[in-house]
């Protein structure tokens, strides 16, 4: 018991240093002069206009980067192809990457005089400065999350299970989603709200290739930028704190839907 | 007013009318529907907003909509250089114009137009302490033991090379010579505790309590307290006048009401709503009205002035990120061999 | 999944590292071997060490308590961990600032100091080992340490022969998070740190002055080092996962 209670004042303390009393401080701030600037900030039309756009990209990014971390992990994990370490180490590389650099690397491609730029916009497709980059640049952030969560527990639970299930001539299809996909559900669900947070919460990378064109590229982030520019401190804080309760909504949502532990 | 009292008959002055009205009606005609976008650096937001509004009023701007986008200086001027449409440009530097002239995207003599093609003005001041308790007037008290100097990192922002070059001139105008005014430079910056990414971060740092002096701009300044917050500012003598370009796209579909939108934005129903939002008009006479907002200064040199020589020259001389005296400058200060 | 692979990541890195070498061999070696350079990449490696290390141990306590433990608290607890993620970095600069920095209701002043970058990369690095390391434990199967119980072994020793092995790969999954995430910080840091070249200046920022300062080719340059360090540190890390768990293969 003493141990349980110590353990439990490490993660406390740590926690409430290092999160729990950031976090207190952004309500704080949110609320510092009332709720009325506060929600002036928050129905501006183009601070709504931004939320909308965030929550579409994060709706592509998710569920693009769910597929491929779940895949890349099961490539990495059960087929032992030469290179799985090298896979490994590369899907973790975007986060390496500083978000300023991200942007860079967009420039260089998409650019005015990048490899891809001229040829798209030859073809009236405008990627930088526009939803596209936007999109690519949070796929490109929030990518390693659900691939780094599910490796490890689909090595903790090797494949017995999926090999019993083949000898009774279960298909590969059948085994992954009748077996596979149900003891990863926790590793997916906690990578799912990595993704989803870390989309919400994009900003560097996104600001450089967005263009911060009021009402059409702005994000919920780069509104909050905004705010902070012009000593909006209630707007600023306010987003922050939708995009938090957005991501808390998320995770209450899946820890509500996965299937209920049991033995 | 004058065709009106001219000897003239009834006909000749009814054409007269009709052509001025018809051609009222053409320019506002031509311009409805149009749409201009705009990308500014993001002090001036606010006021050109309203800027825009007021705008959108005259005859002229009648029917005009404008897309609007808001940045720092240089990561604006380096999207516009890739890609990001644009029909007016109002940044903070000449230095990051010429980044688009350079790219062909702005003619190369946009700064020989009326006011040298800038919108406004602001120059360079020193945020205190309430009650300004280290009793910092000047260049010289920058430097004094135990001051300690707030200012954005020249390099991560361009609008930090005013403060660079503002410092520089102080010290030739009163009198130093190169290597002297570069010496002080130095010696700056050995009282400098935070090189912030951009002047809000800056303000941001010294409004949390850190340094007793901040390197800033008046208008940034102005636009802190209009916001509510306490930031007490000095005007030195010697000091820099911030020049703040507007310019309009080669690019642009739209140059005709683009052209138009500047010289609105040069004429005193604009240059009013600058003043009234901190920034100091290029227009004499509205100036004049708000001195008392806008005290001038004995000291007050331009970019142009023959210690600095324009923007080309200044940037080469100082902030070539390998060979300029900045660079030498951080690693005097900061590096292996700093003392 | 390679063409995914290829596109969004390979793809723009193979631009980075084009963009870093188009001036020579001899511009790429001056950009990177710059004193500022080195410094800011030392400062940048050793707290995104440190800040991993960190991580290990106390993620995985947290990881510990949210999964076994059961307390007053304990789902609020759960539900915010994330939310580093969340929060624009700027959000989580200025107010770590507001807390410890020079007004700090708590006294301390931490800011503009390397203790304010590891600070800020503890911030947003919170949740990786946390949430790599509670799947893996929901999964694990008790029985193995209810047998040791039964047979003598005190806590701590179940502890390290019978949840540790098994863990050990979602806590190095974590420290790889951790450690790449800390080494591209740049927005929470910024804010509290100073940016004071060759003190506390960290090679990101130092890449990001670069870039504004029109010398994109030097700033690709230190990036792409700064990178290929990273991707060492990774390979290290998944030889680590790969040698601890040795024995749990050849089935």
């Amino acid at each position: 018991m003493a141990r349980r209670a110590g353990l439990r004042s490490v993660a406390v303390v740590y926690l409430l240093a290092v999160l729990l009393g950031p976090l207190a401080m952004v309500f704080y701030r949110a609320f510092g002069q009332g709720v009325r600037p506060l929600w002036v900030a928050l129905t501006d039309a183009n601070t709504v206009h931004a939320f909308r756009l965030t929550l579409e990209i994060t709706a592509i990014a998710v569920p693009v980067n769910t597929v491929f971390g779940v895949v890349c992990a099961l490539a990495i994990v059960r087929r032992r192809f030469p290179g799985a370490g090298i896979v490994n180490a590369l899907v973790d590389l975007p986060l390496a990457l500083s978000p300023v650099v991200v942007g860079l690397m967009l420039f260089l491609l998409y650019g005015r005089t990048g490899w891809f730029g001229p040829s798209l916009a030859g073809h009236g497709v405008q990627v930088l400065f526009a939803t596209p980059s936007l999109v690519l640049a949070t796929i490109f952030v929030s990518l390693p999350f659900v691939a780094r969560e599910v490796v490890p527990t689909l090595r903790e639970l090797g494949d017995e299970q999926e090999q019993a299930a083949y000898t009774l001539g279960a298909s590969g299809r059948q085994a992954f989603w009748r077996i596979t996909l149900p003891s990863i559900r926790w590793a997916v669900v906690y990578g799912v709200v990595l993704t989803t947070a870390r989309s919400l919460g994009e900003y560097g990378a996104v600001a450089v290739v967005s263009g911060h064109i009021e009402g059409k590229t702005e994000t919920a982030t780069l509104r909050v930028q905004d705010y902070y520019e012009n000593f909006n401190t209630a707007g600023a804080y306010g987003i922050a704190i939708v995009l938090a309760a957005i991501s808390v909504l998320v995770l209450l949502a899946l820890t509500l839907l996965r299937p209920k532990e049991g033995a | 007013m004058y065709l009106f009292t001219m000897p003239m008959n009834k006909a000749r002055k009814t054409i007269v009318l009709a052509t001025a009205a018809a051609a009222l009606a053409v320019a506002a005609g031509a311009a409805a529907g149009t749409n201009l976008s705009l990308v500014a650096y993001s002090t001036p937001k606010t006021v050109l907003g309203k800027i825009i509004q007021a705008f959108q009023q005259t005859p002229a701007g009648q029917g005009v909509t404008f897309s609007q986008s808001y940045g720092a200086s240089t990561d604006q001027a380096r999207a516009v250089a890739n890609g990001l449409r644009a029909d007016v440009v109002f940044l903070s530097t000449g230095d990051d114009v010429n980044l688009l002239v350079d790219q062909g995207l702005v003619d190369p003599n946009w700064s020989r137009q009326a006011d040298g093609g800038i919108a406004a003005d602001t120059v360079v001041v020193f945020a205190v302490r309430n009650g300004n308790p280290k009793h910092i007037k000047g260049w010289a008290d920058l430097v004094r033991p135990g001051v300690q100097v707030v200012t954005p990192n020249p390099f991560s922002s361009g609008s930090a090379k005013w403060n660079i070059l503002a410092a520089y001139g102080a010290e030739r105008r009163l009198g130093k010579t190169d290597p002297q005014a570069t010496a002080y430079v130095q010696q700056l910056f050995r009282h400098v505790v935070s090189q912030d990414t951009s002047g809000r971060n800056a303000t941001n740092t010294f409004l949390s309590g850190k340094g007793d002096v901040l390197i800033t701009y008046e208008s940034e300044a102005q636009a802190a307290r209009q916001a509510g917050q306490n930031l007490q500012y000095v005007i030195p003598r010697q000091t820099m006048l911030i020049e703040l370009p507007i310019a309009v796209l080669e690019s642009s579909p739209s140059k005709n009401v683009a052209n138009t939108f500047i010289r609105f934005v040069k004429s005193p129903p604009a240059q009013e709503l600058f003043a009234q939002y901190g920034f100091r008009p290029v227009d004499r006479k509205v100036l004049a009205k708000y001195a008392d907002r806008f005290p001038s200064r004995p000291g007050i040199f331009r970019i142009d002035d023959r210690y600095l020589g324009g923007w080309r020259r200044a940037d080469k001389v100082w902030f070539d990120p390998s060979k300029g005296r900045m660079a030498k400058i951080e690693q005097a200060v900061g590096g292996p061999t700093a003392g | 999944m390679t063409t995914f692979l290829s596109v969004v990541v390979l793809l723009p890195i193979a631009a980075l590292v084009w963009s870093s070498g188009s001036h020579g061999r001899h511009a790429f070696w001056s950009a990177v071997t710059a004193p500022e350079a080195v410094a800011a990449l030392k400062l940048t490696l050793g707290a995104s060490l440190l800040v991993a290390a960190v991580n290990a141990v106390v993620g995985t306590i947290t990881a510990w308590v949210l999964v076994r433990d059961d307390f007053t608290g304990r789902s609020l607890m759960n539900a915010v961990i994330d939310l580093p993620f969340a929060l624009p970095t700027i959000v989580g600069g200025l107010t770590l600032l507001t807390l410890y920095g020079p007004r700090s209701p708590l006294g301390l002043d931490l800011a503009y100091t390397r203790t304010a970058v590891v600070l800020a990369l503890l911030f947003e690095t919170l949740p990786f080992v946390v949430r790599t390391v509670q799947p893996v434990l929901h999964e694990l199967d008790r029985e193995a340490e209810e047998a040791a119980r039964s047979l003598g072994a005190h806590e701590g020793r179940v502890f390290r022969s019978i949840v540790l092995p098994n863990i050990l790969p979602g806590i190095l999954s974590g420290v790889a998070l951790a450690f790449a995430r800390a080494v591209g910080e740049i927005g929470a840091i910024v804010l509290v740190s100073g940016n004071l070249p060759f003190r506390t200046e960290v090679a990101a920022v130092f890449v990001f002055n670069h870039i504004q300062s029109g010398d994109e080719n030097g700033a690709a340059a230190v990036a792409v080092v700064l990178l290929a360090l990273a991707f060492g540190v990774l390979l290290a890390v998944g030889g680590l996962r790969h040698l601890a768990t040795r024995h749990e293969r050849g089935t």
